[in-house]
C-alpha cells in the first residue's frame, strides 16, 4: 500500500509560520505570508480551525481529533494542507 | 454545498485583497497613458493625520498589504514617514514609482525596510520606446533608479510595464532586462482611464497582439505578476485547451479590490475615477470601513451581474465579459462585450458607441498645456 501525501502528513509536527496571518471571511479564512508575500484562501472553516488548533496540537492528526473532523473527512483537508506547506505558511515546528 | 471560490469572492470580502492608494495627483512626469490623468497637487489631498488614520482603519480591517501610488508618491514630503507608521502596523507596501526620486541613498533606505516592494514603471526597453508614452529622459531615470536599488542591495524590486502595441514585441527583451537586475517583472493591461481615455486607440495591442500576450503569458506567466489583469484573454484558452492564464479571473472591482485616491475619495478601481464609480469617502462618516461595507455602489457590484449581450457568448465563462474600466471608457455598455474582446465583438461595439457620447474621465489633474514657441520672437520695447 502507498501513504497517501496526508498519511506522512499527519505526525508531522506542523505549525503555522510566525510570519503568517490569518484574516476570517464568510468562506473561510484569508492566509497571507509576510516573508515571501504570498496569500492562500482557506476555502472552508473546518480548514481554518484545524489550522489554528494546530498551535496547540502536537501533530496534524492530533489537530484533526481536537477539531473532533470525522476521520472519514480527513482527505479533504489534503489539498488544503499541501498548499499551506508548499506556501510555507505550515512548517515544521522546531524544538527549543 | 459552498459556492466555487470565485462566486464567493464576488459576493465581497470583509476587507479588500488588494486596495489601491493613490498618495498624491502631484506627478513629475506627464505619461500619456495615466490612468489618474496625474500632474499637479490637488489642494484637498489627505493630510499626514488623515493618512494615519486611514492606515489605522485599514489594519483594524486586516487588511494585509497596500498598493500605493500616484502620481509620483515619492514627491509627497511625509511619504518616508507613511511608509514607516504603515508598515510599523503591519500593513504591507508595494509603492508604484517612475523612480525619479531614488538616489542612492533613498535606495539604501528603502533596503533596510521590511515588508516594502517596489515597482519601477518602465514601458518600453530602449529610450525611444519608454520615453515616446513616458516623456523624454525618464528612460534614463528609470534605469538609474534600478542601478541605485541593486547597489543598495534591495533585491528583488519589480519592473512593472503597460502593454501597448509599440512594445508588446519587447515582452521578452524586459524579461532579460528584469533577470538582470534580479527583479520581477510585472506586465498589465492599458485601459482607456485617465489620459488613456484620449491615447488608448492608438495604444492598445492590436487583435494578433492580443494572442501574442496570451501566448507569451502561458509561456512565461508563472515567473511573471499581471495584477490579474489580462482575464479577458482567457476565451483564447478556451480554444486551444491551454486553459485559463494563472490567477483569480475575475474583476474584483468593489469585491476584492478598490482605490483611495489622494483627496480620500474612495472608487471601484484604481481605472474608474469617475463620479458612477465613486462608493463614498474615507472623510465621511464612519471612514472607509463604512464604505467598503455599505455604500450603496459596493452592494450593487456585489450582486450578481448580467451577461447581457455576452449571454449567448460559449466564452462568457472563460472571459467574464472583460474589464468594466476598459468598456466604459470608450462608451459600451458594462454588460456589453470588452472592446479587446478575442472573439472580435469588441470592434462593433466600439463603432456602436461611437455615436453615443462617451464618458469622460474625472478629476484631471494634467498640467496646463504647454504653448509651443517656435523659437523666440523679439519683441522690441522702443529704444532706449
Amino acid at each position: 500500500m502507498t501513504t497517501t501525501p496526508l498519511a506522512s502528513m499527519l505526525d508531522r509536527p506542523l505549525e503555522l509560520h510566525p510570519q503568517v496571518a490569518l484574516r476570517p471571511e464568510p468562506f473561510g479564512a484569508l492566509a497571507y505570508h509576510y516573508g515571501n508575500r504570498k496569500l492562500i484562501f482557506l476555502k472552508h472553516p473546518d480548514v481554518v480551525l484545524v489550522v489554528q488548533a494546530l498551535g496547540d496540537q502536537p501533530t496534524v492528526g492530533a489537530a484533526l481529533r481536537s477539531c473532533d473532523i470525522d476521520q472519514a473527512r480527513w482527505p479533504s483537508f489534503e489539498k488544503a494542507f499541501i498548499a499551506l506547506i508548499e506556501s510555507e505558511m505550515l512548517h515544521d515546528r522546531t524544538v527549543g | 454545498m459552498t459556492a466555487p471560490l470565485v462566486e464567493q469572492l464576488k459576493g465581497g470580502l470583509d476587507a479588500p485583497i488588494c486596495l489601491t492608494w493613490e498618495l498624491t495627483y502631484a506627478c513629475n512626469l506627464e505619461c500619456v497613458h495615466c490612468l489618474s490623468s496625474s500632474g499637479r497637487r490637488d489642494p484637498r489631498e489627505l493630510t499626514t493625520d488623515e493618512a494615519k488614520a486611514v492606515l489605522d482603519e485599514l489594519h483594524d480591517l486586516q487588511v494585509f498589504y497596500i498598493n500605493i501610488g500616484g502620481g509620483e508618491p515619492m514627491i509627497r514630503r511625509d511619504f518616508f514617514e507613511l511608509l514607516e507608521y504603515s508598515i510599523d502596523r503591519g500593513i504591507g507596501v508595494k509603492f508604484s514609482t517612475n523612480g525619479a526620486f531614488i538616489d542612492a541613498e533613498k535606495a539604501r533606505r528603502l533596503a533596510s525596510m521590511d515588508y516594502l516592494d517596489i515597482q519601477i514603471s518602465l514601458d518600453g526597453t530602449d529610450a525611444v520606446t519608454n520615453d515616446a508614452i513616458r516623456g523624454e529622459g525618464s528612460y534614463d531615470t528609470a534605469i538609474r533608479a534600478m542601478n541605485h536599488l541593486r547597489d543598495a542591495g534591495f533585491g528583488e524590486f519589480k519592473i512593472s510595464v503597460v502593454v501597448t502595441r509599440h512594445n508588446v514585441d519587447q515582452l521578452d527583451e524586459f524579461k532579460t532586462l528584469a533577470d538582470s537586475f534580479g527583479a520581477q517583472l510585472r506586465i498589465t493591461r492599458l485601459r482607456p482611464s485617465g489620459r488613456g481615455a484620449d491615447s488608448w486607440h492608438d495604444l492598445h495591442p492590436t487583435q494578433a497582439q492580443q494572442r501574442q500576450i496570451y501566448d507569451w503569458l502561458i509561456a512565461h506567466g508563472d515567473n511573471v505578476l499581471t495584477g490579474d489583469s489580462f482575464f479577458h484573454l482567457n476565451a483564447l484558452g478556451q480554444e486551444t485547451g491551454t486553459g485559463p492564464l494563472p490567477g483569480l479571473n475575475m474583476c474584483g472591482a468593489g469585491r476584492v479590490v478598490c482605490l483611495i485616491d489622494p483627496i480620500g475619495d474612495v472608487y471601484a478601481c484604481p481605472f474608474v475615477i469617475h463620479d458612477e464609480f465613486k462608493a463614498g469617502s474615507v472623510r465621511d462618516e464612519g471612514g472607509f470601513a463604512n464604505v467598503w461595507k455599505h455604500s450603496d455602489l459596493f452592494s450593487e457590484l456585489r450582486e450578481p451581474q448580467s451577461a447581457g449581450a455576452c449571454a449567448s457568448c460559449g466564452s462568457f465563462d472563460a472571459c467574464q465579459g472583460g474589464c468594466m474600466a476598459a468598456k466604459f471608457f470608450v462608451g459600451i455598455p458594462l454588460d456589453g462585450p470588452d472592446p479587446e474582446c478575442v472573439d472580435g465583438h469588441g470592434e462593433a461595439a466600439i463603432l456602436a458607441a461611437s455615436a453615443v457620447m462617451k464618458p469622460r474621465p474625472m478629476m484631471d489633474h494634467s498640467k496646463p498645456a504647454r504653448v509651443a514657441t517656435p523659437g523666440r520672437v523679439p519683441v522690441a520695447i522702443g529704444r532706449r
